[in-house]
């Protein structure tokens, strides 16, 4: 664990896409009945969205929290495992949509759903070492799901941006805590180009999702670390409904503290998205005071853990964009084969 | 449109950011020598609204090339927030909100994308306000 | 200002001319109006057309024309104005006789749109606004007309605007050149899929290849020659590109003061003009080109269309030969069958679509949404 000094959120933006298909219908197609399902239903970006399109609308969000001048962004980062070009880094795009070009540095990352919060990492070593004055971490995905996979069901599509700079009055929270935990394991990948990502089945289990977002919260929580009472809000990666369920048991985190930030089941597992919309949703509602622990997930495999104290300007920030239940609850549901329209799969581009 | 021509026009397709005539308010989405409508020679840098009205719309059946794929879409008329007259596609709307009068905002869109190895092209499109946060 | 006369008049059937081509068209347009005419010599050339650079990779078209044509040493221009292209050929051809540099002067105007895709003919005509705006969002030419429509229904109504393409149709019966001389009831109108909602598609032009020429001649050529003349005046005015960007945007402010403009050249006042070839590219562009150019109040254009005053046998006879719907619109040829039309009104060679003793006829060409107009008078002599 390291503990970290001088590094605050000042803005943060959610956004998810309008349109949802329901488990029970990709399930109606391949003959999967509801018992199996693994959420309820997921996000589907519309036909003129994507990674970047996302990305902006959770970064402007962020910005109008913030209260910035765009052009002090010196580093703007997207995580993401759909990034629109191979070639071409989304960063700058998402820069030049808020205003923020010319900027210091805007590589994007990739570590499969845990490159969003692999980017608030570095820019927090930015911000700390004052190499910027701001920096935007954006983890952003329309992840592809393999027709009939079990993946299927909940590869969905979100974006979450968080501003960093150092702590003042404005500030709505606090980055106090930071740890990684990375090693070589190959639950799940995707080659250049092949069209979907290949898993490893029940090995994304113990050896990948929960080693590994394990041994990153306990590097939080164990020696001089924090105590379980101590923190309001556990906000874990969650590809599914079980799995960050089953991670809070396994390390005595009581379920009624990680509800609020799990979102899985209304849409899906927005990838690099995906722990950070759970954050989002928690500054949505948390306190002043309190306190978050947030722990991502990337296969391939890694998990960044976070300890973040929410402070007192977040009450009259809050409401300076909308909040992400205005996401959750604005939908629109389409069947299988719009689905697949939106997809691209019926007109290959 | 061309790289170098997409590339120049990226401040006013990506954020509505143009030129406003000093003399008579016009707005003009591209730095100009002249104003178009009253012929003087200064101008402010203006971030247009992103949110306004939809005053008349469109669904268009049988479009140009370039966006065959996309069709049936829709395309508005819209007056911003501060009187501007602007047009805009129309993306996003349950067909009951597909009306006059409708509050929209300007968002972040693909508008084409140039075949599997061109360019995409990215700009502003209009969806009706679901959810309005107090102004920044 | 010498005055001008226009001596000869040819066209081509409007049709999808699989086996024409662009230059093919616009030499045998060109060749009818010179025999029409009685000459076989011209001082220069004006080629009107929009879009042979997108539909046929060919640029240049003033030479190629005079090289077709055998007249290759003879200037020839070729003038683009969006869709009112063969009547900016006219406006420049007009010019040079009439400021006496030329004696005769051929201006032909000629399209082949079959050469392209539907969607590349839409593409074509979206380039009569921005790179930047119309065309990079897909704010098409139909779009455009489509919320120019609503605006006008809000304000109006617009029940009758369908009655255009009615009357236009009715006129079309029997005329050898074309493209659909047949009626077309409204009800058929009414039930035709939208374009681009509220427009429906039997309300705007179709697609089609054509030519049309005229020659003119001065005062002092036009005494010699034996074919019937009559005499041309025309005029121009330009608005902003995207009718949004004007004051009032359900006034062709351009069509308002090209028609002014050459009514005064033409000493006649709108009493005095006996038709008018309206550019009816849509209904609702009809309706604004008639109430623009002071001929009807505004919003009661399509009431005079319902109630059958723009009929041949009407108080306004329009569109006399079908008009931009029926007789069809060539783009660049467009205007160019509308001054010979008028030209063939004027010197009783009308046949069955004769307006009787029409002593002058006004033609109406639009670039774009009313970007560009022209507006021309051809009168008896």
């Amino acid at each position: 664990m390291v503990r970290v000094g001088g590094v605050a959120i000042r803005g943060y933006g959610g956004y998810v896409p309008r349109y949802r298909i329901r488990a029970e219908e990709i399930g109606r197609i391949w003959g999967v009945g509801a018992a199996e399902l693994p959420v309820g239903e997921k996000s589907v970006a519309g036909p003129d969205e994507d990674v970047a399109t996302m990305a902006v609308e959770a970064a402007r969000m962020a910005l109008r929290r913030a209260g910035i001048d765009p052009r002090k962004i010196g580093a703007i980062h997207v995580g993401s495992e759909s990034k629109p070009y191979a070639v071409k880094p989304t960063g700058t795009i998402v820069a030049e949509a808020i205003g923020a070009n010319p900027s210091k540095l805007a590589a994007d990352f990739e570590f499969a759903c845990k490159a969003g919060t692999e980017a608030l990492s570095l820019i927090s070593g930015l911000i700390q070492t004052g190499i910027i004055e701001y920096g935007l971490a954006i983890g952003a995905d329309t992840a592809q799901g393999r027709p009939r996979d079990a993946l299927e069901y909940t590869a969905a599509s979100g974006a979450a941006a968080f501003i960093l700079g150092k702590p003042d009055r404005q500030a709505v929270a606090l980055i106090e805590a930071w740890s990684g935990y990375v090693t070589d394991t190959p639950d799940f990948w995707r080659r250049p180009f092949d069209r979907y990502p290949v898993h490893a089945a029940r090995f994304t289990g113990a050896p990948a999702y929960f080693k590994h977002v394990v041994g990153a919260v306990k590097s939080l929580l164990d020696g001089d670390g924090y105590s379980i009472d101590e923190i309001d809000y556990f906000v874990f990666h969650q590809p599914n409904v079980k799995f960050p369920l089953a991670a809070a048991k396994m390390l005595g985190i009581p379920k009624e503290k990680v509800l609020p930030g799990l979102l899985s089941d209304k849409i899906g597992n927005t990838y690099s998205a995906c722990s950070l919309l759970g954050l989002v949703k928690v500054l949505d509602q948390a306190q002043p005071g309190q306190k978050i622990l947030l722990a991502s997930y990337g296969s391939g495999a890694g998990s960044d853990a976070f300890i973040i104290k929410v402070l007192d300007a977040i009450l009259e920030r809050r409401d300076l964009a909308p909040r992400l239940d205005s996401f959750l609850e604005d939908k629109i549901y389409i069947d299988y084969a719009t689905y697949l329209k939106f997809r691209g799969e019926i007109l290959r581009r | 449109m061309r790289v170098p021509s997409y590339w120049r026009n990226m401040p006013f397709i990506y954020r509505l950011s143009g030129w406003r005539c000093e003399h008579c308010g016009a707005f003009h989405p591209v730095k100009p020598l002249l104003c178009r409508r009253c012929r003087s020679r200064r101008f402010s840098a203006v971030e247009l609204p992103r949110t306004g009205r939809l005053r008349a719309y469109t669904i268009l059946r049988s479009p140009p090339k370039e966006f065959k794929d996309l069709a049936p879409y829709a395309i508005g008329l819209i007056e911003l927030d501060d009187g501007t007259r602007v047009l805009g596609q129309l993306t996003d709307f349950r067909s009951e909100e597909l009306r006059n009068g409708v509050r929209v905002e300007a968002v972040f869109r693909r508008i084409r994308v140039n075949g599997e190895e061109g360019l995409i092209e990215y700009g502003y499109k209009f969806r009706p306000v679901a959810r309005e946060a107090s102004p920044p | 200002m010498g005055k001008v006369f226009i001596a000869g008049v040819g066209f081509t059937k409007i049709a999808e001319h699989w086996d024409r081509s662009l230059d093919g068209l616009l030499v045998e347009a060109s060749l009818k109006a010179f025999d029409n005419a009685g000459l076989s010599e011209v001082d220069s050339i004006y080629v009107g057309n929009a879009l042979a650079e997108a539909l046929q990779d060919q640029m240049h078209l003033g030479a190629a024309v005079a090289e077709d044509l055998g007249l290759a040493r003879v200037p020839a221009f070729r003038v683009e104005a969006a869709e009112a292209s063969g009547a900016a050929a006219l406006y420049a051809g007009f010019n040079e006789v009439a400021s006496g540099r030329a004696d005769a002067v051929l201006v032909v105007g000629g399209e082949k749109l079959s050469d392209g895709l539907p969607e590349e003919v839409s593409s074509g005509l979206m380039m009569g606004g921005r790179p930047y705006y119309e065309s990079f969002i897909g704010a098409d030419f139909y779009s455009l007309n489509a919320l120019l429509y609503r605006i006008y229904c809000e304000r109006y109504g617009c029940d009758n605007l369908a009655s255009f393409p009615v009357m236009s149709h009715a006129h079309a019966e029997g005329v050898a050149h074309a493209q659909y001389p047949f009626k077309l009831s409204l009800e058929k109108v009414l039930s035709s899929p939208f374009i681009a909602e509220p427009l429906r598609r039997l309300e705007v032009s179709g697609i089609g290849d054509g030519a049309a020429a005229v020659i003119l001649v001065g005062e002092r050529l036009a005494g010699k020659l034996k074919s019937p003349l009559s005499q041309l005046q025309v005029a121009s005015a330009t608005d902003r590109l995207n009718p949004f960007d004007r004051e009032s945007p359900l006034r062709f402010q351009s069509v308002g003061l090209a028609v002014s403009l050459v009514l005064r050249d033409a000493r006649l006042s709108r009493n005095e003009i006996g038709f008018i070839e309206l550019y009816d590219a849509t209904s609702i562009m009809a309706a604004l080109c008639l109430e623009s150019s002071g001929f009807a109040d505004p919003g009661k254009s399509g009431e005079l269309a319902a109630r059958g005053e723009l009929d041949l046998g009407g108080s306004l006879p329009c569109n006399t030969f079908g008009g931009l719907k029926a007789r069809g619109h060539p783009l660049g040829a467009t205007a160019l069958y509308q001054i010979a039309e008028a030209h063939l009104q004027v010197t009783d060679q009308a046949g069955r679509n004769q307006v009787d003793s029409a002593g002058a006829g006004l033609a109406i060409a639009i670039g774009g949404v009313g970007a560009t107009a022209f507006a021309s008078i051809v009168k008896r002599v």
